[in-house]
């Protein structure tokens, strides 16, 4: 029942009653886990509640730098009674239980194939300190004591997340030492230290950030210029207005005025968030709205006016579980038809798929670049794993010689120049035509914006042919689009497989270590394409044409994506087969290798015996 | 019905002070039922633009969907116009306005359009206390769909097909003072005499300035029985008040009588002469307009002109601290911080 020693690989799971200052506690593991320079990646499982509820911290820790989610706890810190039985037997075989032995642990709770460390939290917390507030938080930090020695984590480390963290209230950081001695010399004193799990430090992170995926959309917003954000509280998108807003605080105040070169307005609703971004974009300034599923679908009506009147927007779709209220606090994949597709009549939308917070960020900026170029939507289509947990990452980066582009917008010196304008003329033969702002110029430009169908100089027609050519050069727009999205990123070197495995956004992480899992222990070959926007490129027709089968990994029952290839690139169901995971957790490797052996036994049975 | 209007105008016609002559601030032509109530709105409109020097394009023009929404595309010609979705005017006007502060706000809206469909993006725009003018040509039915009833529809109003509408109308002044409008009134398509200072005063008052225009729909609600007729507001109305607006630029000879005028100066320095006609009643004290408004509806009387007037307010970029220059005019230098600030940024993440 031992578990072989193994260092810096293992899963720790914190569960914990939500509101009860856990949170701080639980980052304050995995940043010193990521600042030994281990490969580290936490996930908050959290309910749709502010407090009382169960929570869960999941940390796994890999120095190959596996960063999706993995079945299995071997660590366990169990100090929510409520949960406790189910912590009890979610912890492998062989792997550890940690928990508060206050109170002598009941018979029923038992296992014999895993260990159990009890530590008297909040009996030490009772003896050493007297608020009963902080008897409660300092119990969080008990257990942080213990896990320093349980797992070798390097106390210098902890002690400098602590200075940093209490650095402006500088009279909790001795108790906070405390706190964590008291965890520590219990164990020392009572166990046996260090686990055979533990940890040691690594140089395997590089110049990495550990950053939430929300938090570098907002920045992508704050860097790519965008000054009117519009928005309405919804789980879980909520923090990309609130971390805008922070930084705009901190970075867009005029010097001379002390006024805000931002505008945020929290709407009535979803339809008005979006029509404000709408107003703002038409009256050229650059806008966004961050929202998720519930709110897309009130969104569309408006989603459409933009495409076929031709007004920028970004928005910010940060999926959760549905259909309809869903799993507010649990991630999905589940939207991409609905954004893809969003609004009544002949209606799409470019998406963007980032994976990680770096490309949150780099999405983000672009899409308000690809809005204004494209004079369309831009739906960023980030998820609850994404947003709001944190990951290792790139460092975000911005080139200050790079300009924002602004698309086709005449100045009032270039309507000068200008004949006749005309709003919907495909000047330039690519579907994009020229646009002016309000207020340009005394006499030229202005015209009537519609969602009814119009002629090539904006006045209203129910001209058959007019209407024919306007909704054709839409399509032709669409194909300009393919040309200025980001490109699609092939995990191999070309296509020297008969399988390949398509897999977008966060399945990333699960789907590159699947790779590794089938290649080594399965001799399974693959080619992968990771795709990062729609509309798909020509690249992606060809990835899929020169493999016998394609896997496609995505996070919905519905495989979405899968109808989405099969539709836009008129390629045969067979073709494609699904690996899905749709129960709100992120995927996992295990999850991806274990559909496809199953998908790829089924058909050589069927080929062998038919 | 779609013809071309012609261009043509007299050489000699008068300029304002910009240099537009009145035509120029004409649009299309109208496609609207011979009649209707709402042209008139547009031509006082027109009116109003040309005799305030309004240069054509510091105007956006923004409406929903409806008759009513339609109207943006027959006057203004040289301003940008918005016909967006239904009921949504409020929020394209928001974002707009955030986009920009040194425009002048035309949201155009009708009573379904408003009262119906718009009624939340409607209070909350109020409530915001947008700096624009909000316009709703209010004919007690839906036109365009054939003349159902809207909810500014009074209980009792018969309707074209001779049904009895059961059901209380929504009236948008009291609504809009309750909510804390910083400017309301209402008028009569048929009056063009207080139309136009009305818009003038509105266009140049620093908030959220609502006019409700009773607007008769000539085909669908102007028969007998209904309460939004020509016939019936002619004999209903009661003005509550006489007005005029004055340009700041304009030497001020102004005779009232001691105690029945109200001197209400605005925002860009003209002012607005109100000389009262209705007793009792304080145009600058809400709750005295409130029990005007009530005790009329009682008597069964329709009253129009300004209703309430409240110069002390902040407008939305007062409120949220923007910077006095159009935010759509703000380059890289002023939006981005740069590497050297990300690079600080990263590092708050290690």
């Amino acid at each position: 029942m031992n578990i072989s020693p193994l260092v810096n690989d293992f899963v720790v799971r914190f569960a914990n009653v939500n509101g009860t200052g856990s949170a701080s506690a639980n980052d304050m593991f995995s940043k010193a886990i990521f600042r030994m320079g281990i490969p580290v990646s936490p996930k908050n499982i959290f309910p749709s509640n502010i407090q009382g509820l169960p929570t869960w911290f999941e940390v796994r820790i890999n120095e190959r730098g596996y960063l999706g989610r993995r079945e299995g706890v071997d660590i366990m810190v169990a100090v929510n009674p409520e949960s406790f039985k189910q912590d009890v037997a979610s912890v492998r075989t062989g792997g550890y239980l940690i928990y508060d032995s206050t109170k002598p642990l009941h018979q029923e709770f038992r296992r014999e194939d895993i260990h159990f460390i009890g530590i008297p939290m909040m009996q030490l917390c009772m003896e050493h300190f007297s608020e009963p507030r902080q008897q409660q938080l300092f119990k969080n930090m008990v257990y942080i004591g213990a896990l320093v020695e349980l797992l070798q984590i390097e106390l210098d480390v902890v002690h400098g997340i602590i200075r940093q963290q209490f650095r402006k209230h500088e009279k909790l950081i001795e108790p906070n030492f405390q706190a964590l001695d008291l965890g520590r010399h219990y164990v020392l004193a009572h166990y046996s230290c260090p686990l055979p799990l533990r940890v040691a430090r690594r140089d395997k992170v590089g110049d990495s950030i550990m950053i939430d995926g929300n938090t570098a959309c907002a920045l992508g917003m704050l860097y790519g210029g965008a000054t009117v954000a519009a928005w309405y509280p919804i789980t879980p998108s909520t923090s990309v207005a609130k971390a805008f807003e922070t930084y705009c605080k901190h970075y867009r105040i005029d010097p001379e005025t002390g006024k805000n070169r931002f505008a945020i307005v929290q709407a009535e609703d979803e339809l008005a968030a979006i029509g404000m971004v709408i107003g703002a974009t038409w009256n050229g300034a650059r806008a966004f709205t961050a929202t998720s599923g519930p709110g897309v679908s009130l969104m569309t009506e408006f989603l459409g006016l933009a495409y076929y009147a031709e007004i920028p927007a970004t928005i910010i779709n940060v999926q959760r579980g549905g259909p309809s209220t869903g799993m507010p606090t649990r991630t999905q994949q589940a939207d991409i038809l609905s954004s893809a597709y969003a609004s009544h009549g002949d209606t799409k939308h470019v998406l963007l798929f980032p994976s990680t917070p770096a490309e949150c960020f780099e999405m983000s900026a672009q899409a308000l670049d690809l809005a204004d170029r494209l004079q369309t939507p831009i739906i960023v289509m980030t998820d609850l794993d994404l947003g709001m947990n944190f990951h290792m990452t790139a460092p975000l980066r911005w080139d200050d010689k790079r300009c924002y582009d602004r698309g086709k917008v005449l100045s009032a010196a270039e309507l000068d120049k200008v004949q006749k304008f005309g709003r919907y003329l495909d000047v330039d033969d690519d579907g994009i035509c020229y646009r002016t702002i309000p207020g340009t110029h005394p006499t030229k430009g202005a015209f009537t914006t519609r969602g009814t169908s119009r002629d090539e100089y904006a006045r209203y027609t129910e001209d058959a042919a007019t209407y024919a050519r306007s909704v054709e050069r839409l399509a032709k727009k669409w194909a300009t689009a393919k040309t200025l999205v980001p490109a699609p990123e092939l995990h191999s070197n070309g296509h020297t497989h008969t399988l390949g495995l398509i897999f977008f956004g966060t399945s990333h992480y699960a789907a590159i270590e699947a790779l590794d899992i089938l290649e080594k222990e399965y001799d399974l070959g693959f080619d992968a394409l990771r795709i990062r926007a729609f509309p798909f490129q020509d690249s992606v027709a060809d990835f899929i044409e020169a493999h016998e089968y394609v896997f496609v990994v995505e996070q919905n029952r519905d495989k979405q994506f899968r109808t989405l290839l099969i539709n836009e690139l008129e390629v045969h169901p067979k073709k494609l087969i699904p690996v899905l995971q749709y129960d709100g957790m992120p995927i996992t490797a295990d999850a991806i290798v274990k559909q496809i052996l199953e998908k790829i036994t089924v058909k050589q049975m069927v080929e062998s015996t038919g | 019905m779609s013809f071309i209007k012609p261009q043509f105008r007299h050489p000699a016609l008068p300029k304002n002070r910009v240099g537009y002559t009145k035509a120029d601030y004409e649009g299309a032509i109208s496609t609207l039922c011979a009649g209707c109530g709402h042209d008139s709105i547009t031509a006082a409109i027109v009116q109003a633009c040309f005799e305030i020097d309004l240069e054509p394009h510091k105007l956006a023009k923004i409406s929903g969907i409806g008759c009513s929404s339609k109207t943006p595309a027959y006057f203004l010609r040289n301003s940008h116009g918005f016909n967006s979705v239904h009921g949504r005017m409020p929020s394209v006007t928001t974002g707009a306005y955030l986009a920009n502060r040194d425009l002048i706000y035309l949201g155009i809206s009708g009573d379904g359009d408003t009262a119906s469909i718009g009624m939340g993006q409607f209070v909350h725009a109020v409530r915001r206390n947008l700096n624009m003018v909000y316009i709703v040509m209010n004919n007690g039915c839906y036109g365009l769909t054939k003349g159902q009833d809207s909810a500014t529809a009074d209980a009792g109003s018969i309707s074209k097909e001779g049904h009895t509408n059961q059901f209380r109308s929504i009236d948008l002044c009291s609504l809009s003072i309750e909510l804390g409008a910083t400017f309301v009134a209402r008028s009569f398509s048929g009056d063009k005499h207080q139309l136009v200072p009305l818009i003038k005063a509105a266009m140049a008052h620093p908030g959220f300035a609502f006019l409700d225009v009773i607007s008769p729909c000539v085909t669908f609600n102007n028969n007998k029985g209904s309460t939004k007729s020509y016939d019936y507001v002619r004999a209903h109305q009661e003005a509550t008040s006489e007005l005029d607006f004055v340009p700041e630029k304009e030497a001020i000879h102004i005779h009232y009588k001691e105690g029945k005028s109200v001197l209400a100066p605005l925002h860009d320095g003209s002012l607005l002469h109100l000389y009262k006609l209705a007793p009792g009643w304080d145009p600058t004290d809400r709750r005295s307009v409130i029990d005007m408004l009530q005790n009329a509806k009682v008597e069964g009387t329709i009253p129009t002109g300004m209703l309430y007037l409240d110069m002390n307010t902040r407008d939305l970029h007062d409120l949220i601290h923007t910077v006095p220059q159009p935010l759509n005019s703000l380059r890289e230098e002023a939006l981005c911080p740069g590497q050297a600030a990300l690079e600080e940024i990263n590092a708050s993440y290690r």
